[in-house]
């Protein structure tokens, strides 16, 4: 009784998610090289992909429904699905994040450039690692990348931290930067929540393989409950 | 959580087949335990072994232990007695033909010894009321024959029957998979109500209705029950790979 419609559908869902999170992984690199190069034509690439995310969102989410309501999926399939449904819209609001960077950048070139007390690339690196790394956890259905995704947030959120309180800072100290201070703060915030998306992507590939939930959990209980499946 | 039937060790043979292998387990009371797995499994050889119908077969044998209550069934009782006490719904209605729906729903208290009117008007009423059946027929009660009623209305009335001897556990092998899909969400609802006074235990082939009706499920496989667990978790996150294997489909 190996249901094969159902498995090549599952397959197709897996693809279809993974042609997702190309555009995304790609939207959001995109806007990154738009702040570096104060490029519009990404900035423009990248509001045009927007579209394209949201439609490929809309479809991962009516095959993700038919194959809930039409094949009645258990145990790994299940999760495999509900993993799917979430990782789907988180991917599509790192989506919307790359296209607010955008929006910055587009203001950014409007204004004097500035040399600001924040490493906007190294941030960007890092959450943009965050989510190539949760995409290698769900591709190589491997828990152990998943789990390090989880650990990787604390440096982006530090780094969010310190940009508030640098930009804060300068704005005080030279309130004609106030734009640029403010421009870049708005991007330091989308980038941290950027990596708050893959922490979630992580979450779900961990949820998916092993049925553990490790939303809203501290590091420590995340290591206790991942040694017990490992066992 | 109090415990309707404790199994232990349960071996049963049909000839030179031996059908179920050392097989343990705990049913708890007032619940509802569903029993899966694919034909041939055994599922229905073990609930057949917890109301010793499972003898009746000349070349089967039982050996182990199936405990109700402080009674171990195989030892210290007859029968006779424990099949009152473990009523039994089959997949297929199968009504007294000739008795009218009163009778057939009385026919195992008359085999008891009840004889008085009043006593059997009480039960026939309350068990028809308790198998949801009460208001479709209690104009017709002693006009109709049983066989004249609808299949998911046959099977209830199986249930009434099966009620009206007043068990303590209810083992229901495939009850809805002859009947269409109103009558078996009927069956299922029934099944809810009747948690609160009987243990059932529910052989299906029909993963969703077990994943519906009971708080336990137990996987059968060649003989052997290789998990039995909360049914939210054999359906969300299993232990056993064959568990798995069996409720994704990716079995065979």
């Amino acid at each position: 009784m190996i249901r094969i419609n159902f498995q090549q559908k599952l397959d197709e869902l897996r693809e279809r998610l993974l042609v997702m999170a190309g555009l995304v992984e790609q939207a959001i690199q995109r806007s990154i090289e738009a702040y570096e190069e104060r490029d519009p034509r990404l900035c423009d690439l990248v509001t045009m992909s927007e579209p394209a995310i949201d439609r490929m969102e809309r479809e991962i989410d009516h095959l993700a429904l038919d194959l809930l309501a039409m094949e009645q999926p258990t145990a790994v399939d299940l999760r495999f699905i509900l993993a799917v449904i979430r990782i789907n819209a988180d991917l599509e609001r790192v989506g919307d994040m790359a296209v607010n960077i955008v929006k910055r950048v587009r203001e950014l070139q409007s204004i004097p450039e500035a040399d600001l007390p924040v490493d906007i690339p190294k941030l960007a690196e890092l959450a943009s690692n965050m989510v190539r790394t949760a995409l290698q956890a769900f591709i190589n259905r491997d828990e152990t990348v998943a789990n390090a995704v989880l650990e990787m947030d604390d440096e982006v959120d530090q780094m969010n931290h310190e940009a508030f309180h640098t930009l804060g800072e300068l704005i005080k100290g030279h309130p004609e930067l106030t734009h640029q201070a403010l421009n870049a703060l708005v991007i330091s915030r989308n980038l941290e929540r950027v990596g708050d998306h893959a922490t979630n992507i992580a979450e779900d590939v961990i949820f998916w393989l092993s049925g553990a939930d490790v939303r809203h959990h501290i590091l420590s209980q995340i290591t206790d409950l991942t040694a017990e499946n490992q066992q | 959580m109090g415990l309707a039937i404790r199994v232990e060790n349960l071996n049963a043979w049909y000839g030179q087949t031996h059908t179920l292998r050392d097989v343990s387990l705990n049913i708890p009371a007032n619940h509802a335990t569903a029993l899966i797995g694919p034909s041939g499994c055994g599922k229905s050889t073990f609930v057949r072994c917890l109301n010793r119908m499972h003898e009746t077969n000349p070349t089967a044998r039982v050996e182990g232990s199936v405990i109700m209550g402080e009674t171990d069934i195989y030892k210290d009782a007859s029968p006779v007695e424990i099949r009152r006490r473990v009523g039994m719904v089959f997949q297929r209605p199968n009504p007294f033909p000739t008795m009218s729906i009163y009778d057939n729903v009385a026919s195992g208290l008359k085999l008891n010894g009840f004889s008085k009117r009043s006593v059997l008007d009480e039960v026939v009423e309350r068990s028809l009321k308790q198998a949801a059946l009460w208001d479709e027929v209690k104009d017709d009660l002693k006009k109709k024959s049983g066989a004249s009623l609808s299949g998911g209305q046959q099977q209830r009335m199986c249930i009434a029957r099966a009620l009206a001897v007043d068990p303590e556990v209810l083992l229901m092998d495939e009850p809805a998979s002859a009947l269409d899909p109103v009558s078996t969400s009927k069956i299922e609802d029934l099944i809810f109500q009747l948690k609160d006074q009987y243990t059932i235990v529910i052989v299906t082939h029909n993963m969703q209705q077990a994943a519906r009706v009971a708080e336990n499920t137990g996987f059968f496989l060649s003989g052997k029950l290789v998990e039995f667990d909360k049914t939210h978790k054999i359906f969300t996150n299993p232990t056993d790979k064959r568990t798995e294997d069996y409720i994704t489909g990716r079995f065979g």
